[in-house]
């Protein structure tokens, strides 16, 4: 009864979704407000359909009514109710509804907003918004269902399908073949929301992209109305990256956190155009410039963004991530086909609207970096895509699969990263307008200075590696740059104000939030690319079987097997948990670690989780590798040694904290600068 | 004048990233095989970049702690996800796979943790190189075991 009433809610909000597009279209052609409203409150009532079909779900979910296909998939009895809830999104028919459900909550957030006197965006919108929730909608409705249910026809076969076939019985399955143990972890339960949640939230600043295109409104109104948006998105997506990146080393147990797999460059190739979006809309805000390249990274982000859904959806790449499998390619291709054709249509179209105001001028002003920044983050993009395509290319060109893995990808982007970093450095010293040689060295050369005596100190305590070193002085450089551009505000706050540095500190963030938020995204960039460039460069590891009481060393570690126990869990998992004892190099006990193996019958799987022992100089990660309980030979350890990784993490809560200033407090520093002649930077001739 | 030189900055950044992805591929190519080719092309691509898919026989799976070297023979699967649907999906390819003994097999010497997806007719899909001795030498070991979680049907309900 209530797969048949989740179902029969997919499909009238497949309709209403339908309706509100034909209505808003209808409305605003024949200039028709009553219709127009009628199309908005349509596409108000998706958010509470596409609710009570999900709650459908999860009622499935949580009663155990193993007769539905996907219920069956994805848990079984043993599961613990927050496991069974959180299975909506741990298949892809339940992700698609997943993904429907935060499409429809945040068009409707954006729909009851004042609309005053932006109202004629309105109805392009609704268009735009309710044509990707129906995408989604339909594509349960038609080829995924997660309400089908499983039926025995009188020969013996089992189909499926939403409705008795004829003749056929339906049929209870005792158990369900529960959610692969791989995604019973904290990590996995958030990642996939806060990855769908970003990808959903760049779809707002698509649809009023492609409102102003249709309104012929090109000014710069519709990146100020969707910054906040982009903000978010950008906030959930690069969060998604990370949590993702840390299930992936706390559970899938090879020591690292990115392995350049398909899927992982799915969901990094939309944050990589979103990253270049959110640099160049300000080009266009404060110059007027750059319009027309805007609204192409806003369309390429939405065209990545539901190609990424796709990927990560549709096991289409052989990866770590093939959990799903589907027929669903085609209507994705279909789909991401015909609205990139459309607005890159819509864009031609509007082209000589969107010329820009002025003219690039000066190699060095803020804007030409911004630019350059922008280049660098496409390029980054080509490599992804490159790699991902580049085996279907030999093949179509040479007849030989040839495929390319994370050296190509490690090879090829570390150069535009380190310029990318370079330039986080010199950018925030540019003024808007024309910047010299002569003004920026004047500015840089403090901070520059106090980066090299960063990186000799470094070359005398902790590496002679070049490559590192190099790294090191980028990441000190662009600290000292940004806490030096800090200071100095602050600095001259606290001289022309009389206000003490902290309040000064303070008041100079609020004033500008989206420069200084900016900011401390910079610095925790660095932090991450600390951490990253830790464990691919300084890497250590080992490997060995011990008798009870032998040890291990490596690095300044010693690892000593004490002893180890089987249990079973709350949840039928058989546990072989191991207990080492760790001690520095001077034989000081520093505590134990508890590497263990989770056998899940009812996969018949094992998942190894590692021991972990983190400082902010290394983690220490010890993986039980194998315990045979019939030999008395000892135990199999492999110990990782991972510098410098927690940055990595550090540096994401920071990064967090910068979006949130830039989300949370109020812009004042709306209106444009116009600069037209050579002009040092303004906070400069406030400091001198 | 202004325009060219953002012309010619422009010029000099597609050309660096361009020579960057060549460079890099040719680097790092790796040769996608099915077992089939990988016998036919005999000694000529001994020490090269090869990606190798193939489907894991479980009796011959053997592991030695003590050293971590993990042995095991793959029987050949189409490489094509498209052949592999018209053979009736990924499981049944694997399974007839493993089951006939007539289908060219390599035997795998890979060093590390015994992987955890690592079964009888699970895919192995690996990177690394041929050996002189004939024997494949993985260095990463990537596996899928469709017949778990991709399976349509149930098991027949008692």
């Amino acid at each position: 009864m209530l797969a048949e009433i989740g179902y029969g809610i997919l499909v009238i909000a497949f309709v209403v979704a339908l309706y509100s597009v034909g209505a808003a279209v209808y409305g605003e052609r024949k200039q028709l407000p009553a219709v127009v409203e009628s199309a908005r409150r349509a596409m108000l009532l998706l958010w509470p359909l596409i609710t009570l079909a999900a709650a459908s779900l999860i009622l499935l979910l949580v009663g155990n009514h193993f007769e539905v296909s996907f219920v069956y998939e994805v848990t079984s009895r043993n599961m613990p109710t927050y496991l069974k809830i959180t299975a909506w999104w741990g298949g892809q028919a339940g992700s698609l509804v997943f993904w429907s459900w935060l499409m429809s909550a945040f068009a409707s957030l954006v729909t009851l907003r004042k609309w005053d006197r932006d109202r004629e965006f309105l109805p392009w919108v609704i268009v735009v918004t309710s044509i990707t929730t129906a995408f989604f909608l339909g594509l349960v409705v038609f080829y995924e269902n997660p309400f089908a249910r499983y039926w025995q026809t009188p020969d013996g076969q089992v189909l499926t399908s939403m409705f008795a076939p004829l003749n056929a019985v339906a049929m209870l399955p005792p158990d369900g073949r529960g959610l692969n143990p791989l995604l019973r972890h904290p990590g996995m339960i958030i990642h996939p929301p806060m990855l769908y949640l970003g990808f959903v939230s760049f779809v707002i600043p698509y649809a009023f992209a492609i409102a102003a295109l249709i309104t012929g409104r090109t000014d710069d109104r519709w990146i100020r109305l969707t910054r906040r948006w982009t903000l978010w998105a950008w906030l959930f997506l690069s969060f998604g990256l990370v949590l993702g990146s840390r299930w992936a080393y706390d559970v899938l147990g090879w020591g690292g956190f990115w392995g350049w797999d398909p899927v992982e460059i799915a969901a990094l190739m939309p944050w990589l155009t979103g990253t270049a979006f959110l640099h160049s809309v300000m080009i266009q805000e404060k110059r007027g410039l750059l319009k027309q390249w805007n609204v192409i990274l806003i369309i390429l982000t939405y065209a990545l963004v539901i190609f990424g859904t796709f990927l990560t959806r549709s096991g289409v790449l052989s990866s770590v991530h093939a959990f799903a499998q589907s027929a669903i390619g085609p209507a994705f291709f279909a789909f991401i086909g015909a609205t990139f054709i459309t607005s890159i249509g819509l864009l031609i179209y509007r082209w000589p609207d969107l010329r820009g105001e002025t003219e690039l001028k000066s190699m060095l002003s803020r804007e030409a970096l911004f630019l350059l920044n922008n280049l660098l983050f496409m390029s980054v993009l080509v490599v992804c895509f490159w790699g991902v395509i580049f085996p279907l290319i030999s093949e179509l060109v040479t007849g030989q699969k040839v495929t390319v893995g994370p050296p190509f990808y490690n090879r090829a982007t570390a150069p535009l990263f380190a310029s990318l970093m370079l330039l986080m450095g010199i950018a925030p010293l540019s003024a808007w307008g024309k910047s010299t040689v002569q003004t920026l060295g004047r500015a840089i050369w403090k901070p520059a200075v106090a980066a090299l005596v960063v990186t000799v100190l470094l070359d005398f305590f902790y590496t002679r590696l070049a490559i590192a070193l190099l790294g090191f002085y980028l990441v000190a450089l662009v600290i000292l740059v940004t806490l030096y551009e800090y200071w100095r505000g602050a600095h001259a706050r606290q001289k022309t104000r009389g206000e003490n540095f902290f309040a000064a500190f303070g008041r100079l963030t609020a004033r500008n939030p989206r420069r200084y938020g900016g900011y401390f995204v910079h610095i925790s960039m660095m932090l991450m690319a600390v951490g990253i460039m830790g464990i691919n460069m300084f890497q250590k590891e080992t490997q060995g079987t011990l008798p009870v009481n032998g040890d291990l060393k490596l690095g300044e570690y010693t690892v000593k097997y004490e002893s180890i126990a089987q249990f079973n869990a709350v949840d039928n998992r058989q546990v072989t948990r191991a207990v080492v004892g760790v001690y520095d190099n001077k034989g000081n006990y520093l505590g134990e670690l508890h590497p263990r193996i989770d056998y899940y019958p009812d996969a018949q799987q094992n998942m190894t989780i590692p021991g972990e022992r983190a400082t902010m100089r290394d983690d220490l990660y010890v993986l039980l590798v194998d315990w045979q309980p019939a030999t008395a030979t000892g135990a199999t350890f492999k110990i990782f040694v991972n510098p410098l990784v927690n940055w990595l993490w550090i540096g994401a809560l920071i990064f967090a904290l910068g979006i949130l200033i830039a989300v949370l407090i109020p812009d004042r520093e709306t209106e444009r600068v116009v600069v037209t002649r050579a002009q040092p930077a303004q906070q400069s001739s406030a400091a001198d | 004048m202004g325009r060219k030189k953002f012309l010619v900055g422009g010029v000099v950044i597609l050309a660096a990233v361009i020579y960057l992805i060549i460079s890099s591929t040719q680097a790092n190519a790796e040769y996608f095989l099915t077992i089939d080719e990988l016998k036919s092309q005999g000694t000529a691509i001994v020490g090269k970049n090869l990606r190798v898919s193939g489907a894991v026989v479980g009796d011959t799976i053997q592991y030695d702690p003590q050293t971590l070297t993990l042995t095991f023979d793959v029987a050949n699967v189409p490489g094509d996800n498209k052949e592999i649907d018209a053979q009736g999906g990924l499981a049944k390819v694997l399974h007839e796979a493993v089951v006939d003994p007539k289908r060219t097999r390599i035997q795998v010497v890979y060093s590390g943790p015994k992987p955890d997806l690592l079964k009888d007719e699970a895919q192995a899909i690996m990177t690394g190189h041929l050996g002189t001795d004939g024997v494949f030498h993985a260095e990463e070991l990537l596996l899928k075991c469709p017949t778990k979680y991709q399976e349509a049907v149930p098991n027949q309900a008692g």
